[in-house]
């Protein structure tokens, strides 16, 4: 199939894949809006300027751990333990580049780290459905993730510099939207393997460390106890 | 348009850690088992890293949040993200106000 294609060449991007990206991921650009713009009003009520809200965005360029760091915020800075949870929020993405690493054959070699960097849940899940589909080409992957990209760091900002006006958003529940996506998020990954056996462990493990020392450290508490559960769940392959 | 030199480094720390997760898999890609107990527990990482978040927050809260969460779950099984995101959070927020 795609295995021994020769990779394209870096001069002449294929305006046409881009633009089939771009069209491919503007649902989940609209979309991201809301989100967007929450993240960055909850920012700026934790203290951040526009321009820290634009570089966290920046750098960092994914949703869920940007809640669990905002959510986190404190002053003095607890600088170990956001690393700490980030790190640990992210750990999907080792899983993610693992599998779509095999289906960038076309990727100029030189280009994959930096692509790479742009692997947001997005675009990689509409990555591995145009690998399925065919070929899965660097222009194509670039249109994903330009545009996504773009948008988040749009409306990131913009959600910074309005905060204030936005106002308490725990007054309208607004606050329990990260609570409900990341429960959204959890309910997609229920085909996984061990699934149960491992949300069961992670709820009552961080729980029951939440009631004894709140913070973080349940989290990582809760995530151990999920992934010991699935490691000893009977082994099932996945449906792929 | 400031930034705080201690927020910098918190940023730069996190986007590096970030990166080295999206980074691991040019390292990982040819020794990773397709199969086996390494293979399924490395895949629920994700959902495990996820209920250790939301649990503790939905379960030692109040009736409102823990209602909230069942609606959002619920909601996803059937519908898109956006949809169990705005079912959870409304649920919240009109429980918030009645209690």
């Amino acid at each position: 199939m795609s295995r021994n294609q020769p990779p394209e060449p870096l001069s002449r991007p294929n305006r046409s894949e881009v633009a089939d990206g771009a069209l491919a991921v503007l649902p989940l650009a609209i979309a991201v809006i809301p989100f967007g713009l929450l993240w960055g009003a909850v920012a700026a009520q934790k203290g951040l300027s526009p321009a820290e809200a634009f570089l966290m965005s920046a750098m960092v360029m994914a949703g869920a751990s940007q809640f669990v760091a905002i959510d986190l915020w404190a002053h003095p800075l607890p600088i170990a333990t956001l690393v700490a949870a980030v790190f640990l929020v992210n750990t999907r993405h080792i899983l993610m580049g693992t599998s779509i690493l095999p289906k960038m054959q076309a990727f100029p070699p030189r280009w994959k780290p930096l692509a790479l960097f742009f692997l947001v849940d997005e675009v990689w899940a509409l990555s591995e459905q145009r690998a399925r589909e065919g070929r899965l080409t660097a222009s194509y992957y670039a249109g994903l993730a330009a545009l996504l990209c773009s948008c988040w760091l749009l409306w990131t900002t913009l959600g910074a510099y309005l905060g204030t006006a936005i106002g308490d958003p725990t007054r309208y529940g607004f606050d329990f939207a990260f609570t409900a996506m990341f429960i959204g998020l959890l309910m997609g990954f229920r085909s996984t393997p061990g699934f149960a056996a491992s949300v069961a462990a992670a709820a009552v493990a961080s729980t029951a460390v939440h009631m004894i020392a709140p913070g973080p450290v349940s989290i990582a508490a809760g995530a151990l106890a999920g992934i010991a559960a699935a490691a000893l769940a009977p082994i099932r392959e996945a449906k792929r | 348009m400031t930034v705080d030199p201690t927020t910098l480094v918190a940023i730069v720390l996190m986007g590096l850690a970030t990166y080295s997760t999206r980074l691991a898999g040019l390292f990982l890609v040819h020794r990773v088992p397709a199969s086996g107990r390494l293979h399924q527990a490395l895949q629920a990482v994700p959902a495990a890293v996820l209920t250790a978040i939301v649990a503790p927050a939905v379960f030692t809260g109040d009736l409102s949040d823990l209602l909230a969460g069942v609606v959002a779950a619920l909601t996803a099984l059937r519908f898109p993200l956006l949809a169990a995101v705005v079912a959870g959070t409304a649920t919240a927020a009109l429980m918030r106000a009645v209690m």
